[in-house]
């Protein structure tokens, strides 16, 4: 069957006003520049934070080392942990789902291609704005958890602290304008026949995350608000000695930080779901077991803050109550575990890198859960806390899991996004070489932490008996560079010289390949009408499916006779297609509350330029505004017919 | 011509959404959630130190500061405001060009006033020596009322936005949503209030 006729996309293109080069990209409110943009910049943002960390396993090597100071080692491990979460993996997952999620839905884009825009310059500007306190006089040096009272003034006197209070908080405005945008997208843009039920898992999985983002981080935005009015306005929320409460700050911030947990491992989850069963060419096992337990996870992660701090001494009622809860959330990740092992039983197997990338998630992600069940135990965890067993467990669920599944979703869906395939071979090889590598660095910490070894800390004597695993894990994270090296070789010859891609090079199942690689600018000519689960797999398929329903597969029971994938909507063909113009507004508003924030930061040092310098914010900012307001009169945004 | 169309009613509802519900609508009733999220973490902050604040050596009683007669009053004017709200809306649903006028005008007064009364207050409370800085009691105080009022503030920006919208593009298809959502944010700002009222102020 030729690819043309597999198309969903069967009218001719209308004249969609795009600007070339650079402007094209600083204006654009298309979904996928914004997802690319959101994909290329966390990228280089992840390459920052992996530096940062290669410099303090250099640090650790060997004991006794002076190669970086013990500030310095401070700022990196601060660095490291905040740039890898907020913006290394969070905006590589939210690339993803902007790039993806319209596409698999049947959207023309996401429900507010302006906002959209808006969030991928606060998060952008709000990543610059981090970065900038390295040369104003020290990156912020208080861990990425930012624990009370050491953010102080008293103990933290630069203004490091303050650049990571506003960065954070650009970054948490663009995620929670993001968020809304996705649950709007989601909720009310599916195409016709599209039910919650027939919904990918990995569109499923990227609306639980944004309900989790939007309850999550006004949290954390309370908390660095209070945070802020300590260090400047004379507060005393996490002032000790002055009646105020450390504990607060680490109850807010976890309430925030251990759903963040799920905001990075969820997409990944949803990837994983979509590239096992395209790569087994079997239907997910237990759709209904892995999208619900997705909100089961969603929903649990937010009463198991408190395990993050059993060893504050909360009581040990309450160090029960968390310790159970906490335990809980294994459930809903094992169901989901065994559904994907089920999806393989049996299956084909194609061992593509992306697949390989899937197996590679289920494999380290569950290493990395069952350490973490030692840790949510109590008297257990009194043991291991602040030992380098904590940052082993961390790293293989963020590293061995999420980073892994977003490998799989980038050999996935490159082929999509640019047109081009990404080499096989070297993407193998990649992977071999992470997956061997990672284990190096990161499973003699497991060792060295049981043995004692703290957390932080930015040299240890010969003495301690840690010298061999350190050395391990060094040269372990050498070789992880290397990798990412080859990571980075493939995708910038791949995109001028890797083979063409057709429109469904995997054999896909779900929408998005049933446009051509890349989409036009308006995804689909004509919205189709959805009548199954794998719409375009049963669409290719008719007789298969018929099979699967002898076997009891879900999809068709639920919806009878009907179920044979999808069809163009033959009602909507006439209607025109209309986009939103590229506009500048977006830009310029974030530009103006970037120059706001660095106001507040000198507020209370150099009153008088600060003041200005808001001033100056709030009138870009409202320029802004009034070119969005005027531009979306003219060009209301567009709704799914 | 009080009866000019400019506002056309169900012109935004023309579009298939896959729940029936504006997309804009939806929208906010999200941001609405997540608001919900920011007071209760500030309401929640102030109970969690209340009673550290009354054991504390420099404990300023909250009881011989607030005023009750003043914030009745402008509880009583937010409420009005909110009733005000839903009368702009449904001149703005019928198409009546002055009397949504008249009441958006009305909204945004008596979110004015509520301002007023709470510059006043603070004021006040700052001549009487209660301050950020002064106790656990201020630093709460002021940052929970503080940022409500913020809220109230960018209320009065927005209904003044919609209101000049609506001026400028009279037969605008968006007029009664915007209309419509700029309400729904200035009823959870009310009942907002209404909760910090019972709670801060009477309990």
């Amino acid at each position: 069957m030729a690819i043309a006729e597999r198309t969903a996309g069967t009218v001719s293109p209308p004249s969609v006003s795009v600007r070339p080069g650079w402007a094209g990209w600083l204006s654009t409110t298309d979904h996928k520049r914004i997802g690319i943009m959101y994909l290329v910049s966390a990228f280089v943002f992840f390459l920052i934070g992996g530096i940062e960390a290669l410099l303090m396993r250099i640090q650790l090597g060997v004991p006794d080392n002076t190669f970086l100071t013990p500030d310095v080692y401070n700022q990196m491990f601060t660095m490291h942990g905040t740039t890898m979460i907020f913006l290394g993996l969070m905006p590589l997952n939210v690339g993803l789902g902007n790039y993806i999620v319209p596409l698999m839905i049947g959207a023309r884009d996401m429900a507010f291609p302006r906002l959209n825009a808006l969030s991928i310059w606060l998060f952008i500007f709000g990543g610059l704005m981090l970065y900038v306190s390295f040369f104003v006089g020290g990156a912020p040096n208080v861990g990425w958890f930012a624990y009370a009272p050491l953010t102080q003034k008293q103990f933290a006197p630069t203004a490091g602290v303050d650049y990571w209070i506003i960065g954070i908080g650009l970054t948490g405005v663009a995620s929670i304008a993001g968020a809304l945008n996705f649950i709007v997208t989601i909720l009310n843009m599916r195409a016709p026949g599209m039910t919650l039920n027939r919904m990918p898992l990995f569109v499923w999985m990227q609306l639980v995350v944004a309900f989790i983002l939007i309850f999550a981080f006004p949290v954390l935005t309370v908390a660095t608000i209070q945070l802020l009015f300590d260090r400047h306005f004379g507060t005393r929320f996490f002032l000790p000695n002055l009646g105020g409460d450390a504990v607060l700050w680490q109850h807010l911030f976890w309430f925030f930080g251990h759903p963040e947990v799920y905001i990075l491992i969820l997409p990944t989850m949803g990837i994983i779901s979509e590239v096992l069963p395209t790569f087994s060419r079997k239907p997910i096992f237990g759709y209904a077991f892995v999208a619900y337990s997705g909100v089961a996870i969603g929903f649990l992660g937010f009463l198991v803050w408190a395990h993050h701090m059993f060893a504050v001494g909360l009581g040990p009622l309450a160090n029960a109550f968390f310790g159970a809860a906490s335990f809980l959330i294994a459930v809903p990740t094992g169901v989901k575990i065994f559904n994907w092992l089920a999806t393989m039983w049996q299956g084909s197997l194609n061992l593509t890198t992306s697949m390989l990338y899937a197996i590679g998630f289920i494999s380290m992600f569950i290493i990395g859960g069952i350490s973490g069940i030692t840790l949510a135990s109590p008297p257990i965890n009194v043991q291991q806390t602040d030992s380098y067993y904590v940052v082993a467990h961390m790293h293989y669920v963020l590293f061995g899991g999420a980073i892994q599944g977003i490998f799989a979703g980038v050999f996935y869906w490159f082929p999509k996004m640019t047109g081009r395939m990404l080499n096989e071979r070297l993407g193998k090889w990649q992977f071999w070489l992470m997956l061997i590598s990672f284990n190096l660095t990161f499973f003699p910490m497991h060792l060295s932490g049981n043995e004692g070894m703290p957390r932080r800390i930015y040299t240890y004597e010969a003495e301690m008996g840690w010298n061999l695993w350190n050395l391990i894990s060094t040269i372990g994270a050498l070789l992880l560079a290397v990798a990412f090296l080859l990571f980075l070789w493939n995708v910038l010859t791949s995109i001028r010289r890797g083979p063409i891609a057709p429109a469904d090079p995997w054999d896909g199942a779900t929408l998005e390949w049933a446009v051509s690689s890349p989409p036009p600018v308006y995804n689909f000519a004509v919205t189709p009408r959805v009548r199954s689960r794998r719409p375009l797999w049963d669409k290719k398929y008719p007789h298969l499916h018929e099979a699967n329903g002898s076997h009891g597969a879900p999809a068709g029971r639920l919806a009878g006779p009907l179920d044979d994938g999808f069809e163009p909507e033959t009602s909507a063909a006439m209607e025109p297609i209309h986009l939103p113009s590229p506009t500048y507004a977006p830009l310029i508003v974030s530009v103006g509350i970037m120059i706001l924030g660095f106001g507040i930061i000198y507020l209370g040092d150099f009153g008088l330029i600060a003041a200005s310098a808001m001033l100056v914010g709030l009138l870009i900012m409202a320029t802004g505004i009034l070119s969005w307001v005027r531009i979306s009169h003219v060009d209301s945004p567009y709704q799914a017919h | 011509m009080s009866e000019s169309s400019m506002i056309r009613p169900h012109a935004t509802t023309a579009h298939h959404t896959s729940l029936g519900v504006d997309n804009r609508k939806l929208g906010v009733w999200a941001f609405i959630g997540s608001e919900t999220l920011f007071f209760a973490t500030l309401i929640t902050t102030y109970f969690v130190f209340a009673p550290v604040n009354r054991a504390r050596p420099d404990f300023q009683d909250p009881r011989e500061f607030l005023d009750i007669e003043l914030t009745t009053v402008l509880a009583s004017i937010l409420l009005a405001s909110s009733l005000t709200m839903v009368l702009a809306l449904s001149a703005s649903k019928r198409g009546d060009r002055r009397w949504f006028t008249t009441w958006l005008l009305a909204t945004v007064g008596l979110g004015l006033a509520f301002i007023g009364g709470q510059v006043y207050e603070f004021n006040h409370l700052y001549h009487e020596g209660l301050t950020l800085s002064s106790s656990l009691f201020g630093t709460t105080f002021f940052v929970l009322t503080g940022f409500h009022g913020t809220h109230v503030a960018i209320g009065v920006i927005w209904l003044l936005s919609v209101f000049f919208k609506v001026r400028t593009y009279p037969n605008s298809p968006e007029n009664a949503m915007d209309v419509e959502i700029a309400g729904l944010y200035w009823h959870f700002v009310d009942l907002v209030w209404v909760a910090i009222f019972v709670l801060v102020y009477l309990i």
